[in-house]
C-alpha cells in the first residue's frame, strides 16, 4: 500500500526542489510551457538558461530511458486516428497552457505554493476541463 | 554560466522527478483524472508532494534579497482571473485529458523517440506558436 504511494511523493519532492533550485540560483519560476514556449519568440539575454532548462529535462529523460524505462509508456503503433488524437492533444495543450500562461507545472506547483489566485483558477479549471474530457471519452462516446 | 548549470541541473531534477512520480506515462494522468472510473488518486501526492516542498522552501529562498546568480526575484502577475486565463487553461486541460501529456512529461519522454511523442510534441510547438498570433490574443 505504502509502496504504491512512494514514488508519487518522492517524485513530486523532486520536483518541489527542482522549482526552488531554479527559483533561488535563477530567480525563475519552473513553468515549464513559459520555459520553452519563451524560446519561440527568444529575447537577447533570456535564451540560455531556457536551453539549459530544455537540455537538462532532455538529459534526464535518457537516463529514465536508461536506469528506469518502466517511467514510460511504450512506443505505440499508431491508427490515423491515434494521430488525429495525439495532433489535436498537442495543438490544445501548446495553445491553451501559452494562452492561460502556464500548465501543471507553472500553475499546478508553483503559483498554488505562492498561494496565487490565479493559479489556483486555473489549475481548478484544468483540472475540470480534462476530468470532463476523459469522462466523455471514457463512459460516454 | 552558474546561472547555466543551475538551470540545467533544475531541468535535470525535474525530468528525474516526473519519471519517478509516474507522470511520464499516459495511463497513470488518465487514470487519476477517470475519477468517474476506476479512480487512480495516487498522482495527486505528486502535486502534494511538489508543493509542500516548494511551498516550505520559498519563504526562506524570499529571505534573500535577491537569487544567487541574478538580479532580482521573478514580478508576480498583476492581473487578477480574467477570461484569457480561463479560456487557456480550460483548453490545456482539454489536451490533457485527451493525450494524458502535459508539457514537461511529454518533453521529457521525448527522448525515448517513442512514435507518440513525435507526433505530440511538434503538435504543441505549434500550439504554442499559434497562441502567439494576435488572433488569439484578441479572442480573450
Amino acid at each position: 500500500m505504502l509502496s504504491s504511494f512512494l514514488p508519487p511523493l518522492l517524485g513530486g519532492a523532486l520536483i518541489g526542489l527542482s522549482a526552488s533550485l531554479l527559483l533561488l540560483a535563477n530567480g525563475r519560476v519552473a513553468g515549464i510551457s513559459g520555459i520553452v514556449g519563451s524560446l519561440l519568440a527568444p529575447v537577447r539575454g533570456d535564451i540560455s538558461w531556457r536551453v539549459l532548462f530544455l537540455g537538462g529535462l532532455l538529459t534526464g529523460g535518457l537516463l529514465l530511458a536508461w536506469l528506469r524505462p518502466g517511467s514510460f509508456a511504450p512506443p505505440a503503433s499508431l491508427s490515423v486516428g491515434g494521430v488525429g488524437l495525439l495532433v489535436a492533444a498537442g495543438l490544445l495543450v501548446g495553445f491553451g497552457s501559452r494562452l492561460g500562461n502556464g500548465c501543471t507545472s507553472g500553475h499546478g506547483v508553483c503559483g498554488i505554493s505562492r498561494g496565487s489566485v490565479r493559479s489556483i483558477a486555473a489549475t481548478l479549471t484544468f483540472m475540470a476541463t480534462g476530468v470532463l474530457t476523459v469522462f466523455l471519452i471514457r463512459h460516454v462516446l | 554560466m552558474r546561472s547555466n548549470i543551475s538551470a540545467f541541473l533544475s531541468g535535470l531534477l525535474f525530468a528525474i522527478g516526473l519519471g519517478i512520480s509516474g507522470m511520464t506515462n499516459p495511463a497513470n494522468v488518465l487514470g487519476f483524472l477517470d475519477v468517474a472510473g476506476d479512480w487512480d488518486f495516487r498522482l495527486a501526492f505528486v502535486m502534494g508532494g511538489a508543493i509542500a516542498v516548494h511551498a516550505a522552501l520559498r519563504p526562506l529562498i524570499h529571505q534573500r534579497e535577491r537569487p544567487l546568480f541574478a538580479a532580482k526575484f521573478p514580478a508576480l502577475s498583476a492581473s487578477g482571473v480574467d477570461r484569457k486565463l480561463l479560456v487557456g487553461a480550460g483548453l490545456f486541460g482539454v489536451g490533457w485529458g485527451l493525450g494524458g501529456y502535459c508539457p514537461g512529461p511529454a518533453l521529457t519522454s521525448l527522448t525515448t523517440g517513442a512514435t507518440q511523442l513525435l507526433v505530440f510534441v511538434p503538435a504543441m510547438f505549434a500550439g504554442m506558436v499559434l497562441a502567439r498570433v494576435p488572433w488569439a490574443r484578441r479572442m480573450s
